[in-house]
């Protein structure tokens, strides 16, 4: 097992590398760097000078060491626009995004793991059948239309919730939380419930068939012959074995819900970092979209890494060679 | 194999399915349509005026025959633009799922073929593109190569879409190739390209048209989203997640129309595909 772990750890590492090498090609073909640091009427010698100091006259792979050199030390550039370090202005951002994110998957899990369990139990009953037209439904409705649609009836005509922003935050270290106030919470609901509802769908389809084949399983017979009533079986036996393969759809679904928070994070006008990629792409401030893509890539790496060594821790049965 | 019969049998039995089909089937019908049924041509900066603008639909007071579901911001007939912008939507789909699907075929052959370094070469590939979602990259990809298009598009959702075929495309050849035939096409002197293309390629390319059904559905999905986002289609190019874009912030002034009527058929749109889409999946790979 530790193999494997090792074995992964180098893994997340080659693609982390590969990363740094797409985005160093990215900045290369940029246009000149040197251009959009002096001013449109820069001598050629003011340019050769700012080539000089960028480092842009070494050969590529000087160029690319240097490149994983300032990254490694938190150096991603400042952003075009705002004159500030772009890592800054994405890691400020970072709280929202993953207070969306993982508020979304808490109520995918939660409301999907019922209702997918109850359609395991009774398939055959009227609610497992509307409830999976529902998740159909929920599939078929992309996640900005969602978004509009609970914007429309729930702060247009009914006024429960704000349509945007994220309300009063609490600043704890570098750290901004939304949690802690009541109009953080109000701001939180719409969206976390537009970013949930995909993934509920998809949890409530996983949840239901990963239960279904656990609950013909011989032990879950054998329990209920000495005795033991439906609801425990179901609850004590069943779900603890119906929840492994689980985790790696969680995983997964984590990663889901942050790319898709670029969707809800621009319907609902949320200051997370998805906002700030998708502005950072209209207005080509390509250093905050190349940091972007290096600390969700980082995420991406630490998500999968994760899943795949709890996945092995339990789940002993299968052999990693 | 199933018969064709018998097929057509099942699929009439399924109510949904029928459904989703005959929805499929106007949908095609409009979009295919649309040059010579649209009443208005979204494309003609000169056809549409700002005095126009913000019409609702016909029934409603204030709308006129003209405009049968009203026009948006720009004054732009929202039927036709509808009409125009599944055509976007049908050209996006099925162009990613085309390339999409024989890029990973071809992929997909090779590495269960050949095996040993093209395999791992390929395979890792896979796993790295794999472990982001696909969504994700195509916005990335997008973002970073800042040319907007229609085939641009094609372009980078095909790149995010090529994996899983060739995931199952690798799976059935290891199972085909191994079959009898192949050792008697290769006695016979055949070489690499004749046994790869015909005779390991159309016995095992089926289960990609199935998944081909279902991801149209979310081609679709993730065609409007990007355009929804600013970075899809041009803005000259009708869409209809740019229409849901161009239109939502008008719905605080109870101007509904811009933003329903492209909503309620991209929702059908969908819908229709993943219902069809599932029982194709049913009838033809039960277990996939």
């Amino acid at each position: 097992m530790l193999n494997y772990i090792l074995k992964r750890v180098l893994q997340s590492i080659v693609v982390l590398i590969g990363v740094t090498i797409i985005c160093f090609i990215v900045f290369q073909y940029l246009g000149d760097a040197a251009m959009t640091l002096e001013s449109e009427d820069a001598t050629e010698e003011q340019l050769a000078e700012a080539r000089r100091t960028l480092g842009l006259d070494l050969p590529l792979y000087q160029q690319y060491g240097r490149f994983v050199w300032r990254v490694s030390h938190g150096d991603f550039g400042m952003s075009f626009l705002t004159k500030t370090p772009a890592l800054e202005m994405v890691v400020k951002r970072m709280p929202a995004t993953l207070e969306l994110a993982v508020s979304a998957m808490i109520i995918a899990t939660l409301i999907g793991g019922i209702i997918g369990v109850y359609a395991a139990v009774a398939p055959r009953s009227v609610l497992s059948r509307l409830a999976m037209i529902g998740t159909l439904a929920g599939i078929s409705i992309p996640t900005f239309l969602t978004g509009i649609l609970l914007i429309y009836f729930f702060s247009i005509k009914l006024g429960w919730f704000p349509p945007f922003s994220r309300g009063d935050v609490v600043q704890i270290g570098w750290w901004s939380t939304g949690f802690l106030t009541i109009s953080g919470i109000k701001h939180l609901f719409l969206p976390a419930v537009t970013l949930g509802m995909f993934q509920l769908a998809m949890s409530t389809r996983v949840i239901r068939g990963e239960m279904m084949e656990v609950l013909v399983e011989d032990y879950v017979r054998t329990a209920r012959a000495k005795g033991l009533s439906r609801f425990q079986v179901t609850v004590k036996h069943a779900i603890k074995n119906a929840l492994i393969p689980f985790i790696t759809i969680a995983g997964l679904q984590l990663g889901n819900l942050i790319a898709f928070a670029i969707v809800v994070e621009t319907v609902f006008q949320w200051p997370g970092m998805g906002n700030l990629l998708i502005k950072a792409i209209g207005q080509n401030d390509q250093p905050v979209v190349i940091t972007y893509i290096m600390i969700v890539a980082v995420m991406f790496v630490l998500i999968n890494l994760t899943v795949d060594i709890l996945y092995c821790v339990l789940n002993p049965r299968i052999a990693y060679d | 194999m199933i018969k064709n019969s018998k097929i057509m049998r099942h699929y009439f039995r399924s109510p949904t399915a029928v459904f989703g089909g005959v929805l499929i089937v106007v949908f095609l019908f409009l979009a295919i349509s649309a040059p010579l049924l649209a009443p208005h041509n979204p494309y003609d900066l000169t056809a549409f005026t700002l005095t126009d603008r913000l019409k609702p639909p016909a029934w409603e007071d204030g709308g006129s025959t003209e405009f049968l579901l009203g026009t948006d911001d720009q004054g732009r007939c929202i039927l036709s633009t509808i009409m125009y912008g599944l055509r976007t939507s049908f050209m996006v789909g099925f162009g990613t799922i085309l390339i999409s699907l024989s890029f990973g075929a071809v992929m997909g052959l090779l590495a269960g073929y050949f095996k040993q370094w093209v395999d791992a070469l390929i395979s890792r590939l896979a796993d790295i593109m794999l472990s982001f979602p696909a969504f994700l990259i195509a916005v990335l990809l997008l973002g970073v190569i800042n040319r907007q298009g229609v085939f641009m598009m094609i372009l980078a959702l095909s790149i995010c879409h090529w994996v899983r075929y060739t995931r199952v495309m690798r799976g059935n050849v290891f199972v085909v190739r191994e079959r009898e035939f192949v050792d008697a096409a290769r006695s016979l002197g055949a070489g690499h390209s004749r046994i790869l293309f015909s005779h390991i390629m159309p016995n095992s390319i089926s289960t990609l048209f199935v998944i081909g059904a279902v991801d149209l559905g979310i081609v679709i999905v993730q065609e409007s989203t990007l355009s929804f986002l600013g970075i899809g289609v041009p803005l000259t190019t009708p869409s209809l997640g740019m229409m849901i874009s161009g239109g939502y912030t008008f719905l605080y002034a109870g101007i509904w129309w811009v933003v329903f009527f492209p909503g309620l058929v991209l929702a059908l749109l969908i819908l229709s595909i993943n219902l069809l889409g599932d029982w194709l999946r049913r009838e033809i790979n039960p277990k996939l």
